[in-house]
């Protein structure tokens, strides 16, 4: 055990019983502990009630974003050592309803990813598995940084339109678009748009970039939302605007 | 009560419950299906998948490769006829995945790549870079999306399956928002929980990884198979656990002890060549040989002195620098980023520390070919289940593959067998719903102030590390086994800190750790009844392997006292068991 402490302010919220709070609570200081070890050092020893979500503790399974110290961070993946010396707050995600304590309700970000079809749609898929379909590096290149967002949701607490238009479908949702969009592999685009250029947020969007600096994985959904735009605002007005363009 | 009925139920959302799904939907598309999860899909500990997925694609491979790879290096512990059915219907589900969108890193002719993986003879894993079970997970996720047939109860915790006339028709299980129990009612219930690394105190596994599938299955009278054999990876990162991935050694990346030697030499695995040599790495040798034998070398190094000495215990290096920057970024980016954030080390310029960490989890649920286990209605696949085709050592690389082949299976079987089903009425229902809901409110009900479920868990975590590690004998198992009775009593007296309703993840954790015991408990005498040394499992009192006694597998039942150890006969088709020879001295298939 080492002999030097820390200090969190954690924000507590029970909606059968008040609140919210915040509750100090004092843990021990590792060099190499993680918040995400912290809260669960609370929870073990300290105060069975607190909730928060967490799983892989590598990045990866994108549970434990929270706000440390207002920043939207991966508790998984933000050390101690760089918020010394305390104390640390620790909150919910915002721009989420809180459920209890550190856990939001992520059903509607669920459904914005559903939104956007994130599957690859082929006409020609016949069931035949004999062989895979043929794609080169750079073909794969061309989505790939758009395939490794871990749905950890940071960005959406880091986007200023979210907190301005509630249903504006957001930065990972359309970061999935358009991987898929970008994929050799799929003839879904068309359809996808649709739904993209139909969503009010998207022209609300300033590219201040703010989803990409926070994002984890650097997936740079900010650079996403700039490519759909550029690509698909001129389509989907040609066929909106135009009815006879259809037809050629 | 909250109730639903569907055709197919599936508890778990990981790789096998997803693919377990569609095959349901492929087979009937006029099935509903209950998919039951108790994180997001999107979290479940597939995500942490690494490496690679094996299936034979190239033309320089074939069939009997793959088989007699899996089978020697499951110690002839895994059954033939699984075996075979799971090495040839891989590359077709590989396929599919790729079909559904699952970015696979590929050759420069746009055909999918391939990289060499521990214990195969030839390179036949395929990889999405080193965030494989990422990929597969979250194309399995989306790809599932757009079957409105499938309908997700995400955050909804199992805790016990129904029963009646002999067939297994549901499960009760508690919604984490609410705090409510709902009744799930099916004519086949499939059960995807993956495995229960979390019993160890030190380990790759995500905390979700507890084993609460086998629990329900077990206390259903199902058997729990093979479950003394846990896997231990030869790297991880001392302190966290956190793994980095064998592909890092399938690239070329060796392991020195503190004298700098290439120290897999003095252990039977081959000879090492110098790693500029166009033949490194070499496949089923040195630093490419099996998990299990990776890890005992280490156990041997430190006893003599060669490891080196760490905060967080003694360590061995992985050194991957002569692979160079280029490589290291596109072939194993996420070891980069792992060993920098959490270990401090850039791997492009220092050598990596890692240590033998508790990995995956052999034995599960008693399962045949179909996932079928012997309670009708019930089924199992992934990581909690046991066809066996793991037998006493896991392969690398050849997990996520199952999970999308017996996924499949066990969801074609139960689309097949729900047909016509009705599922039944009355008290005999009633009497176990009812019974699930006097023990959850019995356990909140708890005056504060007793057991911490933490100290249990901690407890837990060291006998079972002391009794049932790497190397294991009479003494420790018996130690062990006695601390696990004490454990289940203990966890009577348990108490919970937090009374509310919504979100109560401190119940969900005492749920668990209520499994966790038992399924130990299963571990632990089936580790103790085997007097041999085979695969994972070394005894130091037994250390020679024993055929004429244990070429079966344990079946351990559940019983009010200690669990019953049965046994049951391997299946041997074509492979008769031989010596596991490893190194460049092995023939093709061993010949
Ligand atoms: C770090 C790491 C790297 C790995 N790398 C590789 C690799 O490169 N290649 C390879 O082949 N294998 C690898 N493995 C092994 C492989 O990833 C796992 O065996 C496999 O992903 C397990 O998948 P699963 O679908 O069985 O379970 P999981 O993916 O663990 O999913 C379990 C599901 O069950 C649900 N669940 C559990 N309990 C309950 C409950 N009580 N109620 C409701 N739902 C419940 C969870 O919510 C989750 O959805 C690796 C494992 C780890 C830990
Ligand atoms: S885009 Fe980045 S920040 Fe946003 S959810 Fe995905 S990984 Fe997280
Ligand atoms: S715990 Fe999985 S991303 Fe932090």
């Amino acid at each position: 055990m080492s002999d030097t402490t820390v200090q969190l302010e954690v924000f507590r919220y029970r909606p059968d019983n008040g609140g919210p709070t915040y509750q100090s609570y004092e843990v021990p200081y590792h060099d190499d502990w993680v918040v995400l070890d912290a809260l669960n050092y609370v929870k073990n020893y300290i105060d069975g009630s607190l909730s928060f979500r967490w799983s892989c503790r590598m990045g990866v399974c994108g549970s434990c974003g929270m706000q440390v110290n207002g920043e939207p961070s991966l508790t998984c993946a933000a050390f101690l050592r760089d918020h010394m010396p305390g104390p640390i707050r620790v909150e919910p995600l915002v721009n989420f309803p809180v459920e209890r304590d550190l856990v939001v309700d992520i059903n509607g970000f669920m459904e914005k990813l559903d939104h956007v079809k994130p599957y690859l749609v082929r006409e020609d898929d016949d069931g035949d598995l004999s062989a895979e379909y043929v794609q080169t590096p750079t073909q794969l290149d061309r989505y790939k940084q758009f395939s490794m967002c871990i749905n950890c949701m940071l960005c959406y607490a880091a986007c200023p339109v979210i907190g301005r238009v509630d249903d504006f479908i957001g930065p990972a949702a359309l970061a999935l678009a358009q991987r898929y969009n970008l994929d050799s592999r799929d003839q879904g685009k068309q359809m996808r748009q649709d739904v993209i250029f139909q969503n009010e947020g998207i022209w609300e969007c300033t590219f201040v970039g703010e989803c990409s600096e926070v994002c984890p994985k650097h997936v740079d959904p900010a650079g996403a939302i700039q490519q759909a735009k550029l690509e698909g605002a001129f389509d989907y007005y040609k066929r909106l605007l135009t009815p006879w363009a259809r037809r050629s | 009560m909250n109730e639903a009925q569907h055709d197919v139920l599936i508890i778990g959302a990981g790789g096998a419950g997803l693919r377990a799904a569609m095959a349901v939907v492929e087979a009937n598309p006029d099935l509903s299906i209950g998919l039951v999860s108790k994180v997001y899909p999107m979290r479940s500990h597939t995500v942490a998948a690494e490496g690679g997925m094996a299936a034979v694609i190239k033309d320089n491979d074939a069939r009997e490769h793959h088989i007699y790879d899996t089978i020697s290096g499951s110690d002839w512990l895994a059954d033939q006829d699984a075996v075979e059915m799971f090495v040839d219907e891989a590359p077709r589900e590989l396929i599919q995945l790729e079909h559904w969108g699952c970015p696979w890193s590929r050759e420069d002719s746009g055909h999918v790549a391939v990289r060499p993986f521990g214990g195969m003879q030839i390179e036949r894993t395929w990889y999405a870079a080193d965030k494989t079970g990422f990929h597969v997970l979250h194309a399995l996720f989306q790809t599932s999306l757009q079957f409105s047939q499938i309908t997700r109860y995400d955050e909804f915790f199992a805790t016990s399956l129904l029963t009646a006339d002999g067939r297994c028709q549901g499960c009760v299980a508690l919604e984490l928002r609410t705090g409510e129990l709902h009744v799930m009612r099916a004519n086949a219930v499939i059960i995807c929980t993956g495995g229960f690394g979390r019993i160890f105190p030190f380990t790759t596994n995500g905390s979700i990884k507890t084993g609460d599938g086998l629990a329900l299955a077990y206390r259903a009278g199902v058997a729990l198979k093979d479950m003394e054999f846990v896997q231990y990876h030869p790297t991880g990162l001392p302190g966290t656990g956190i793994l980095i991935t064998e592909a890092s050694r399938g690239e070329g990346g060796i392991l020195l002890n503190n004298e700098g030697r290439r120290y897999l030499q003095d252990y039977d695995l081959g000879e090492p060549l110098d790693v500029h040599d166009p033949r490194h790495p070499q496949n089923r040798a040195m630093e490419l040989g099996p998990r299990d034998r990776l890890s005992q070398a280490f156990m041997h190094e430190q006893a003599a002195g060669r490891t080196f000495d760490g905060e967080y215990g003694d360590y061995v290096q992985l050194d991957v620098r002569h692979l160079g920057e280029d490589r290291i970024d596109t072939r194993i980016p996420f070891v980069r980023e792992l060993a920098s954030n959490y270990a401090g080390i850039d791997p492009v310029v220092e050598p990596i520390p890692v240590r033998p960490v508790v990995h995956y989890t052999m034995g599960g649920i008693d399962t045949d070919v179909h996932g079928a286990a012997t309670l009708p209605g019930l089924y199992a696949a992934g990581e909690c289940a046991c066809v066996s085709i793991n037998g006493a050592n896991r392969l690398g690389s050849n997990s996520l593959t199952e999970l999308v082949v017996f996924g499949a299976r066990a969801g074609r079987h139960a689309a097949a067998a729900v047909a016509g089903q009705q599922l039944s009425d009355g008290p005999e229902i009633d009497r176990q719903v009812a019974a699930e809901r006097d023990r959850i409110a019995e356990l909140r009900a708890r005056p504060a102030g007793g057991e911490r479920i933490a100290v249990i868990r901690d407890d837990l975590n060291t006998a079972m590390e002391a009794g049932a590690g790497i190397f294991r004998d009479e003494a420790s198992l018996s130690a062990c086994c006695a601390t696990l009775r004490e454990l289940e009593e203990r966890v009577d007296r348990m108490s919970l800190d937090d009374t509310s309703p919504v979100y109560n993840t401190e119940l969900i954790s005492a749920l668990e750790i209520d499994g966790m015991v038992d399924i130990s408990r299963a571990l632990a005498h089936a580790a103790l009844d085997r007097t041999e040394s085979r695969g994972s499992h070394q005894r130091t009192d037994y250390a020679a392997r024993d055929d004429a006694h244990y070429l079966k597998h344990s079946m351990a039942y559940r019983t009010d006292g200690d669990p019953r150890i049965e046994y049951k006969d391997v299946v041997i088709t074509r492979w008769p068991p031989a010596d596991r020879v490893y190194g460049s001295s092995a023939g093709k298939d061993g010949k």
